[in-house]
C-alpha cells in the first residue's frame, strides 16, 4: 500500500526528519539563550547595572517561548519512536532507551523544575535562590545534549553491545556505550553550534536596534557580546567540525565519499569537489568543479592521501550523495561567513567603530538566522550520510520500521505538517515580534509583553484594555 | 534477580504514569473547563495558578514513554503502534495547549484564537488518553513481537466511555485546583462545576467497574474470584470513602478536600486498573517480566532513578511551595 506513490518507509523517514527538524531548532536557541541568561543574570548581580537586568528580562521571554515550542515539539519525538519505528525500539530501546531515560532524568526535569522559579520567582525566593535557578536551567539544556548526542553518536558509531538471539541490541559496557568512538566531537560540535546559533541570533538582534538607536546601551552590550562569541567560538567551531570529520572517515567513511561527491577511489590524491551534482544512478558527480588533491589534504592532512569512493561499498550499503553533499556545503559555507564576521568584528572593535559600522549591523542582521540554516545543515550531512542504516552497520532503516500501513504514516505526516507549520509559525512570528521590541521596555510596555503571571501585579486587566499595537514600534 | 528488577521498574514507571495523571491531569482540566469562564481576566488567573508548574507535570508523560522504551522496550514497540492515531491526536492536542500558555499572552488580536487552541487542545489530550487507556484494557492483537491488530481497534464503545471519564475526571481534577487555588467568583463557580461533575464521574467509574470484568476472563476472576476478590473489595471500599470525602467537602465549602479527595478517586481507579493488569503489561498477552528489557538496561537507568526520583521529587515540590497559596490577580511575581 502506498500514500500518494510513497512507501510506509520513505513517509515514516520524512515524519521524523520533518517533525525532529522543527522539534531542534528550539533547543538550539534555548540551549545557548539559556547560559546568556545565565550569564546576564550574574552580570547584574556582580554589577548591579540595570542595563543587565533589563537585558535579563528581555531574553527571559523570548527563551520561554521558545522553550515551550522546543517542550511540545520535544513530546512528540519521545513517542514517535514507538509510534513508526517500534521495530527499532524493540532492538535498540535497550541501548537507546536508558539513555533518553538519563536525560528525562536528569536534564528535562532539572529544566522544568526550575524553569518556574526563573521566570516568575525572583522577588519570591530572592536573589540567590534565583540564580541558582537560573544556572539549573542552563545546565538542564547542556545535560540534555550530552544524553541525547551520546544516544544518536551511538547510532552512528555503535560500541558495547552484544545482540541476542531476537536480534536486541543486549549492553555490555555502558561505558563504551556512552563515550563511543564519535561521541565526543559530535557533542561538542553540537553544543558549540547551538552557542553559535544563539550568538548570531542575539547579534542580530542588537544590530537591529543599533541601526535604530546606536547609543542603546542594552543594545550595544548584546551585539558585543554575540561578537566576542561569533570571534572567538567560530574559529574553534571550525577545528573542531574538522576533527568530527576526521573522526567520521576513520568510522564512517562512505559518508564522507558522499558528502565529497567521491564515486571512484583516489588512491593518490583526492580533488576536492568545491561544486557540482551527485549522480547516483550513474555514479558519477556531474559538472564538478575541483581543485586536485586539496580533499586529501584535508581530510588526511597530507597531498596523496587515499580516499575511497561510493563504488567501494554495494549498492545497497552506500548513502544518497546528493543531500549530504548539498547540505555539508552550506553548513561549511555559513560557518565561514560567520568566521569572517567575527573577525570583521574585531577588527571593528580595534578601531574603536563597533557601534558605528553601519555594514557590519547590516550582515549582522542578515546573519541572524544563519545558525539555525547551519545546524540543519549539518544535521542532514550526518543523519542522511547515516543511511541505509539506523545503528550503523547493523540494523537497516527498512528493518526499523513499525508495522505501520502507508495510508497510517501519511496521514498522520499531513497532521503534523498542517500543525506544525500553523503553530510553530505563528510563533516564531511572536518571537520576531519580541525581537522587534527595543531593548529597554518602558513600565507600560513590559506588562503586555511578558507573559503569563506576570499579568499580575501589572493588572491583567489594564494588558487587555490596552489599545492593539500600542506596545511595541515606538 | 531479573524478575525482581522488572517488577520495580514496572512499579516506577506506573508510578511515573500516576504522578502524570494526578499532575497534569487538573492543568488539562483548566483547559477543559474554559468554556464556563469567559472573562479574559478570569482565564488569566486560572492559566496563571499552574504557569510556574506545568512544564514539570508534562515531563512525567516524557518519562512515562522515554521510561517504557528504555525498561520495557517490547511493550512499547506493540502498544505504540496499536494506539497510533490516538496517541498522535493526544500529541497533536498537547502542542495546541502548549504553546496556547506562552501565545494567549502575545496578541491581543488572537488571544481567543489560543484560548480555543488550550480548550480543543486540552479536552481532545484528555479524552484520548482515556481511550488509549480503553483499548489497552481491552487488550492488543499481538503476533511475535509486532501488532498485529487493524488502525480502528483502539475505538469501541468501552474505550469511548473510557475517553469521556478521563476527560470528565481531569475537568473534575481542574475545578477542585481552582477551588483551592483561587478566591472569590472563580473559586465560588469552580466549586459549583464540581458538583455535578463529581456526579458524572462517579457514574463513569461505577459503568466501568461493572463493565470491565465481562471483557476478559482474567479480569473477572481478579475481581470476583477467591481469594482475590478479598483484597480488590477494598479498592470500591476505599472509592466510597473518597467520594463521600469529596462531596462533603464540596457541601461545607473546603478549598483542599475536594482536590485530594480527587486525586484519591483517581489513584484508585489507577490502583483497580493495577490489580486487573498484574502480572500483565498488554492484559493476557505479554508480561511484566517478557517485555522486560535485558538487565543490563535495567539496572543501569535503576542506578539513575533510585538516586534521582527523590531528587526530582523534592525540587518539584520546592517549585509548588514557592508558588504556594492562592493566586492573587493583583499580586506581582517579579
Amino acid at each position: 500500500m502506498t500514500f500518494f506513490g510513497l512507501e510506509a518507509e520513505m513517509l515514516a523517514r520524512i515524519q521524523f526528519a520533518f517533525t525532529v527538524s522543527f522539534h531542534f531548532i528550539f533547543p538550539a536557541f534555548s540551549i545557548g539563550t539559556a547560559s546568556y541568561l545565565a550569564v546576564l543574570n550574574a552580570l547584574w548581580l556582580w554589577k548591579r547595572e540595570e542595563a543587565y537586568l533589563k537585558l535579563f528580562e528581555y531574553w527571559k521571554t523570548i527563551f520561554a517561548v521558545t522553550f515551550a515550542m522546543g517542550v511540545v515539539s520535544g513530546i512528540v519525538m519521545s513517542y514517535q519512536f514507538g509510534t513508526n519505528w517500534s521495530a527499532f525500539s524493540d532492538k535498540a530501546g535497550p541501548v537507546i532507551g536508558p539513555l533518553m531515560g538519563y536525560e528525562v532524568l536528569t536534564a528535562f526535569f532539572l529544566e522544568a523544575g526550575f524553569l518556574g522559579i526563573a521566570l516568575f520567582g525572583r522577588k519570591r525566593v530572592g536573589d540567590t535562590a534565583h540564580m541558582v535557578a537560573v544556572a539549573m536551567v542552563a545546565i538542564g539544556t547542556l545535560i540534555s545534549a550530552t544524553w541525547i548526542t551520546a544516544a544518536n553518536s551511538w547510532m552512528h558509531t555503535p560500541a558495547g553491545f552484544s545482540i541476542d538471539a531476537n536480534g536486541v541490541f543486549v549492553p555490555e559496557d555502558w561505558w563504551q556505550i556512552i563515550f563511543n568512538p564519535s561521541f565526543p566531537y559530535r557533542m561538542t560540535h553540537t553544543v558549540m553550534a547551538a552557542f553559535l546559533t544563539t550568538a548570531f541570533a542575539v547579534g542580530a538582534v542588537g544590530a537591529w536596534h543599533l541601526l535604530k538607536d546606536r547609543t542603546n546601551r542594552q543594545a550595544r552590550i548584546m551585539f558585543s557580546m554575540a561578537m566576542w562569541m561569533a570571534a572567538i567560538v567560530t574559529p574553534i567551531q571550525i577545528f573542531v567540525g574538522d576533527l568530527h570529520g576526521l573522526n567520521t572517515l576513520e568510522h564512517q567513511p562512505a559518508k564522507i565519499a558522499a558528502l565529497e561527491g567521491h564515486y571512484e577511489t583516489h588512491k593518490d590524491g583526492a580533488p576536492l569537489v568545491l561544486f557540482g551534482i551527485p549522480d547516483d544512478e550513474a555514479e558519477t558527480t556531474r559538472y564538478a568543479v575541483e581543485v586536485p588533491n586539496l580533499g586529501s589534504l584535508i581530510l588526511r592532512h597530507e597531498l596523496n592521501g587515499e580516499i575511497k569512493g561510493l563504488k567501494e561499498w554495494p549498492r545497497d550499503q552506500r548513502p544518497p550523495a546528493l543531500m549530504p553533499f548539498i547540505t555539508f556545503r552550506i553548513m561549511v559555507g555559513l560557518g565561514f561567513l560567520m568566521l569572517g564576521v567575527g573577525l570583521w568584528s574585531l577588527w571593528a572593535r580595534w578601531k574603536g567603530n563597533l557601534y558605528d559600522t553601519h555594514w557590519l549591523h547590516r550582515v549582522a542582521v542578515a546573519m541572524g538566522g544563519s545558525g539555525f540554516v547551519a545546524v540543519l545543515a549539518g544535521w542532514y550531512t550526518t543523519e542522511v550520510g547515516r543511511q541505509p542504516w539506523t545503528v550503523y552497520g547493523h540494523l537497516r532503516t527498512a528493518d526499523s520500521l513499525s508495522p505501520v500501513s502507508a495510508p497510517a504514516v501519511g496521514t498522520s505526516l499531513l497532521i503534523f505538517i498542517a500543525v506544525y507549520f500553523v503553530v510553530f509559525g505563528v510563533g516564531v512570528y511572536y518571537l520576531l515580534k519580541l525581537m522587534r521590541r527595543p531593548p529597554t521596555p518602558l513600565d507600560t510596555d513590559r506588562k503586555l509583553d511578558a507573559g503569563p503571571i506576570r499579568t499580575t501585579g501589572i493588572t491583567p486587566g489594564a494588558a487587555q484594555d490596552h489599545p492593539v499595537g500600542g506596545h511595541h514600534g515606538h | 534477580m531479573a524478575i525482581d528488577l522488572s517488577f520495580i521498574w514496572a512499579g516506577i514507571i506506573a508510578f511515573a504514569v500516576l504522578a502524570y495523571v494526578v499532575l497534569d491531569g487538573f492543568d488539562l482540566g483548566i483547559g477543559i473547563v474554559f468554556p464556563f469562564f469567559r472573562q479574559r481576566r478570569d482565564r488569566d488567573v486560572m492559566t496563571n495558578s499552574i504557569a510556574p508548574v506545568w512544564d514539570g507535570n508534562e515531563t512525567w508523560l516524557v518519562l512515562g514513554g522515554g521510561g517504557l522504551m528504555a525498561v520495557f522496550p517490547l511493550a512499547y514497540a506493540i502498544i505504540m503502534p496499536a494506539l497510533y492515531m490516538p496517541i498522535i491526536l493526544m500529541l497533536v492536542s498537547l502542542i495546541f495547549r502548549g504553546v496556547a500558555f506562552e501565545f494567549r499572552w502575545r496578541t491581543h488580536h488572537e488571544s481567543h484564537l489560543w484560548d480555543f487552541g488550550f480548550w480543543i487542545g486540552s479536552s481532545v489530550a484528555a479524552l484520548m488518553q482515556g481511550i488509549a487507556l480503553g483499548a489497552l484494557v481491552q487488550g492488543i492483537a499481538v503476533e511475535g513481537r509486532r501488532y498485529a491488530g487493524g488502525w480502528w481497534d483502539w475505538l469501541t464503545p468501552f474505550s469511548a466511555l473510557t475517553g469521556v471519564a478521563v476527560l470528565v475526571g481531569y475537568a473534575l481534577l481542574g475545578v477542585t485546583w481552582l477551588n483551592l487555588k483561587t478566591s472569590g467568583d472563580i473559586q465560588a463557580r469552580s466549586a459549583k462545576l464540581a458538583r455535578p461533575l463529581s456526579v458524572c464521574l462517579l457514574a463513569l467509574i461505577g459503568a466501568i467497574s461493572v463493565w470491565t470484568p465481562f471483557i476478559n476472563e482474567m479480569y473477572f476472576e481478579r475481581w470476583f474470584g477467591w481469594p482475590t476478590a478479598f483484597f480488590s473489595s477494598f479498592v470500591p471500599l476505599l472509592l466510597a470513602v473518597c467520594a463521600s470525602a469529596l462531596w462533603h467537602g464540596l457541601i461545607h465549602g473546603k478549598h483542599l478536600q475536594p482536590f485530594l479527595a480527587a486525586l484519591g478517586l483517581f489513584v484508585l481507579s489507577f490502583a483497580g486498573l493495577g490489580i486487573s493488569f498484574y502480572p500483565y503489561i498488554i492484559p493476557g498477552v505479554l508480561t511484566i517480566s517478557d517485555a522486560a528489557a535485558p538487565e543490563s538496561s535495567l539496572k543501569f537507568l535503576l542506578v539513575g532513578a533510585v538516586v534521582l526520583l527523590p531528587m526530582i521529587l523534592a525540587y518539584t515540590g520546592y517549585a509548588y511551595w514557592v508558588f504556594r497559596g492562592k493566586v492573587d490577580p493583583e499580586e506581582g511575581y517579579h
